[in-house]
């Protein structure tokens, strides 16, 4: 099955049908979740906020406060900076927050609202809270851009350059990790394998306790959880950084600014860029890299997982091999995701994204074998609907037979009757969402049953008799 | 719960009943930082058109806007689900500097080419206006190309409230509607459906009532709406407007340049259903016939549901609910509804009321009972724990709130898959609260354990 490159076209339109992406600031909002005691503040409509709530809430089932300048047909000509000033004032009032986290958004970046001259006037702070500004206009990138933007301006603003390193304790040798956009189960399992391994970690953003806690006796302005301040504070004195992510690294190569780009220039922090883990081989390497900058050996229960696992593969191999996906989300994402469906035998012939970093190709060809590359169709800046006629435009015995992805594909899974496994973000149609486990050999384990068990339910519906034995 | 304290500014907009004087501020912009629940003059132009499930929605901006919007609604549509799809001009850094007319008129001529539709809505959002896209002109031009309405719907999220957005959606409407050139002849007994949008089906069941009764429905606007079916509204003796908040002005301006009368129902709940449907049989009562079919059509209705309602009302009876909603005119209703199944209001609060809906809630509500209005999470929380909720009925971002805090949640928004209007609805009403309510998951979250030591204290 030698497929032609004839069909690697896909369908080009001037308008965006069914987006497989949202907008910056969405990315930012969640990062300033995932920060200790921090509000995130839209500066724009009032509407921003309320939908980007609507859509994380509808996700992670959690309350989700985005507070918002609200601006009026006034603000929009005579400038933002007073909404913006009342905002702050009654978001620290409100919530007595340890950090608000600003965005922009398309209407203040366009009357050219100088918000850090704002908030300079302000001090950055109000009494004592610190205020971070993030750029994210919704006309540049995706939110996936806004999540790495605000992860950045907010390691900028707390280890500015020539902030003197105090405390570089010898014994406790502690890493700085940004994960980027892992579900709360991915998480709380790195906090795991941090803990397993002994090695102190700051974990940049952390929202899997905020966005996944309990019931409460009182409530809480802002839940508790989230990577604190004063930990972010010391992300100078750290070893080393670990950014998660193949896009992103490349992105940090040809000179976009990441995180670790600004501890490394600033304090000589070396930074080890390695895709998300998913999957065997991913994991390897995340776990090498860690034992290798820790200098302590893999923990014993993580040989043990490999080996369940690759066993596991093993016994399922039969179903999963040769069978065609669609993966679709966000770039790193479906890089890392490509990677493991490539280790277990499935090809994944469409890998889109709404993504534009174009370093994608780029990401998916250094994950994949040769021989893959050649029958794949690679998309980025790509909608629903280029990904549906793509995928029924292509000849039956080429055409995918699963689809991998966030709940947004549903409707194109559902007209295209193939079956759908939910992983990334967002979930809006399922509970469970912020609980997928993706990453590591235990995510792979799970991706893994769910992926085998969901082509043989497929066989079993569509089998005239229903076996009861695989 | 002292904790949590109230905004300075947000004071005249909360008020107890009872414990001060009544002199409730609303119809004003949210506060900055207040973290209000509403959304932008966009979103109320988007949930009013957005059923028509024929035309074309295209919206005009970055992405975020579409993104946020797609599949929303429960709106069904009995045939095409053109409505279901997210269009979206999706500007970039470029579009902005030099404009996104071109690429507007290009995407629309696109769209129009793919999916036929019998009419396209263009919603400008934020930016439009501010890059200054003269998007009346594209539409103008684009009308003229395909020879279908193109009607631009001024949407821009900053120029208001949500209120604005629901009179730009109706501006949008009337539009369509003064596209049909055909001379109006007035259809004997028949009205259009207002504000109805077709949640989970709730069109149809309000027009299977009409049906009984011999009323001949028009058009509804939007519920499982058809762009030729809203064009022909004009013919309609009556407009019956649900929902009054968001297309009252459609309403008055169809009385004002077509001398169509309008009256305010509400299909919520037993009492507001049948109060609904006598005041269209009484406003047609040169057909007597209709009055004695509208009667039997409600004794019938009402005693197949009356068993079952019983029943659960065993179990909620003195049970407390606290209900923010979008247009106070809902709550109204919901009050209602609640005391059929035995239960008490304890606070009561809307995004867009006026001074006239506020007062007629402090009028209905009993003594102690809060009303809000335009709340945030934090009000919404405070009171409903101080009043010792049992149930919250609200949307989407009030649901964490309330299971947060251990407390029964109903969906009243336009998410939900489940008609609740009509005597069926209310059945479905019932279910919902009642499962809810009743669930045993409540006695195991925190709020409701006995309180031991320090840790139990509330």
């Amino acid at each position: 099955m030698t497929p032609s490159r004839s069909h690697k076209t896909t369908p080009s339109y001037t308008p965006t049908q069914n987006a497989c992406k949202m907008c910056t600031p969405l990315g930012a909002t969640l990062v300033f979740q995932g920060i200790e005691g921090c509000v995130p503040l839209l500066h724009g409509s009032q509407g921003c906020s309320t939908y980007m709530r609507r859509y994380l809430i509808s996700h992670f089932k959690e309350p989700v406060d985005i507070a918002s300048s609200n601006f009026t047909e006034e603000t929009a000509v005579f400038g933002g900076g007073a909404n913006l000033k009342l905002a702050i004032e009654n978001v620290a009032r409100q919530y007595s927050p340890e950090m608000i986290g600003i965005a922009t958004t398309c209407l203040s970046e366009t009357i050219g609202d100088d918000v850090p001259l704002i908030l300079n006037s302000m001090g950055n702070a109000i009494d004592g809270t610190a205020l971070v500004h993030v750029s994210t206009p919704s006309y540049t990138g995706t939110h996936v851009d806004g999540f790495h933007g605000a992860v950045a301006a907010v390691v900028d603003r707390f280890n500015p350059a020539g902030k003197k390193i105090v405390y570089r304790p010898k014994k406790k040798k502690k890493i700085n990790l940004f994960p980027g956009m892992l579900s709360n189960e991915d998480l709380r399992h790195l906090k795991d394998v941090f803990a397993d391994f002994h090695v102190p970690v700051t974990i940049l953003p952390d929202y899997s306790e905020r966005l996944e806690g309990p019931s409460w006796q009182e409530y809480q302005a802002i839940q508790k959880g989230g990577t604190p301040v004063s930990a972010i504070e010391k992300m100078n004195v750290a070893v080393h950084s670990m950014e998660l992510g193949s896009v992103l690294g490349l992105m940090a190569e040809k000179g976009t600014q990441t995180a670790g780009t600004i501890l490394s220039k600033r304090f000589g922090i070396p930074c080890t860029r390695l895709p998300i883990p998913i999957g065997v081989k991913a994991t390897d390497r995340f776990l090498d890299a860690l034992s290798q900058i820790s200098g302590r050996p893999v923990p014993e229960r993580y040989k043990k997982e490999k080996w369940r696992l690759v066993d596991a593969y093993v016994d399922g191999n039969k179903y999963v091999s040769k069978k065609r996906a669609l993966i679709y989300g966000e770039e790193d994402f479906v890089v890392s995701m490509a990677g493991f469906l490539a280790e277990v035998g499935i090809i994944p012939v469409i890998c889109a994204s709404g993504g534009k970093s174009k370093t994608f190709n780029q990401a998916l060809e250094a994950i994949l074998p040769e021989t893959l590359i050649d029958q794949i169709v690679i998309q980025n800046d790509m909608d629903f609907t280029c990904m549906e006629e793509t995928a029924a435009g292509m000849p039956e015995n080429l055409r995918p037979q699963i689809i991998i992805g966030n709940s947004k594909g549903y409707a194109m899974a559902r007209r295209l009757k193939i079956p759908l496994v939910r992983v990334g973000f967002p979930i809006h149609d399922r509970v469970g969402g912020s609980r997928i486990l993706h990453i590591g050999y235990k995510g792979a384990q799970q991706l893994f049953d769910n992926i085998v068990n969901t082509i043989l339910t497929a066989r079993q519906t569509e089998s005239r008799v229903g076996y009861s034995y695989m | 719960m002292t904790s949590i304290s109230v905004l300075k500014q947000r004071e005249k907009q909360i008020y107890q009943k009872g414990k001060q004087p009544f002199e409730m501020e609303c119809e004003t912009k949210s506060l900055a930082g207040a973290v209000s629940q509403r959304a932008c003059v966009f979103c109320g132009s988007r949930v009013v058109l957005y059923p028509i499930a024929d035309a074309l929605h295209l919206i005009h901006g970055p992405i975020g806007c579409a993104s946020y919007t797609w599949d929303i609604r429960g709106a069904l549509s009995s045939g095409p689900e053109l409505h279901r799809m997210s269009f979206s001009t999706d500007l970039s850094e470029t579009d902005i500097i030099y404009g996104g007319e071109k690429k507007l008129k290009k995407a629309l001529l696109e769209l129009i080419d793919k999916y036929s539709p019998k009419a396209a809505f263009i919603y400008c959002t934020c930016i439009v206006g501010i890059i200054g896209d003269d998007v009346d002109a594209v539409c103008r031009q684009v009308e003229k190309e395909t020879d279908i309405p193109v009607i631009p719907v001024h949407s821009e999220g900053f120029k208001g409230t949500k209120k604005d957005g629901y009179k730009a959606a109706c501006d949008a409407l009337f539009s369509l509607i003064e596209r049909n050139k055909a001379p109006r002849v007035t259809i004997p007994d028949s009205i259009n459906i207002l504000g109805e949008f077709n949640i989970g089906g709730e069109t149809w069941i309000i027009k299977k009532y009409y049906e009984a009764m011999g009323v001949k429905v028009v058009s509804v606007i939007t519920g499982d709406g058809r762009v030729d079916e809203v064009m022909q509204a004009g013919n309609a003796a009556l407009n019956v407007v649900q929902c009054s908040g968001s297309v009252t002005h459609l309403a008055k301006q169809m009385q004002e340049e077509y001398g169509i009368p309008y009256i305010r129902v509400s299909y919520f709940g037993i009492e507001d259903t049948s109060d609904a449907l006598y005041r269209v049989a009484v406003f047609f009562d040169q057909n007597p016939e209709m009055l004695k079919k509208t009667k039997e059509l409600i004794k019938k209705e009402v005693q197949a549901i009356i068993p079952s309602l019983e029943t659960m009302k065993k179990d909620l009876e003195g049970k407390k609910a606290a209900i923010y909603v979008g247009g106070a005119f809902k709550a109204f209703s919901m009050i209602k509804a609640l005391r059929t199944l035995g239960m008490e209001v304890v606070l009561a609060g809307s995004q867009t009321g006026t001074q006239e809906d506020y007062e007629v809630l402090r009028q209905m509500c009993n003594e102690g009972t809060v009303i809000l209005d335009d709340s945030n999470p934090l009000e919404l929380a405070k009171y409903s724990v101080e009043k010792d909720a049992d149930l919250f009925i609200g949307g989407v971002k009030e649901r964490p709130i309330a299971y947060k805090m251990g407390i029964g949640f109903c969906d009243h928004n336009h998410e939900r898959k489940i008609p609740l209007v009509g005597f069926e609805g209310m059945v479905n009403f019932a279910k919902e609260v009642h499962g809810t309510v009743t669930s045993p998951v409540w006695d195991l979250v925190p709020r409701r354990q006995t309180p031991t030591g320090k840790e139990g204290v509330i």
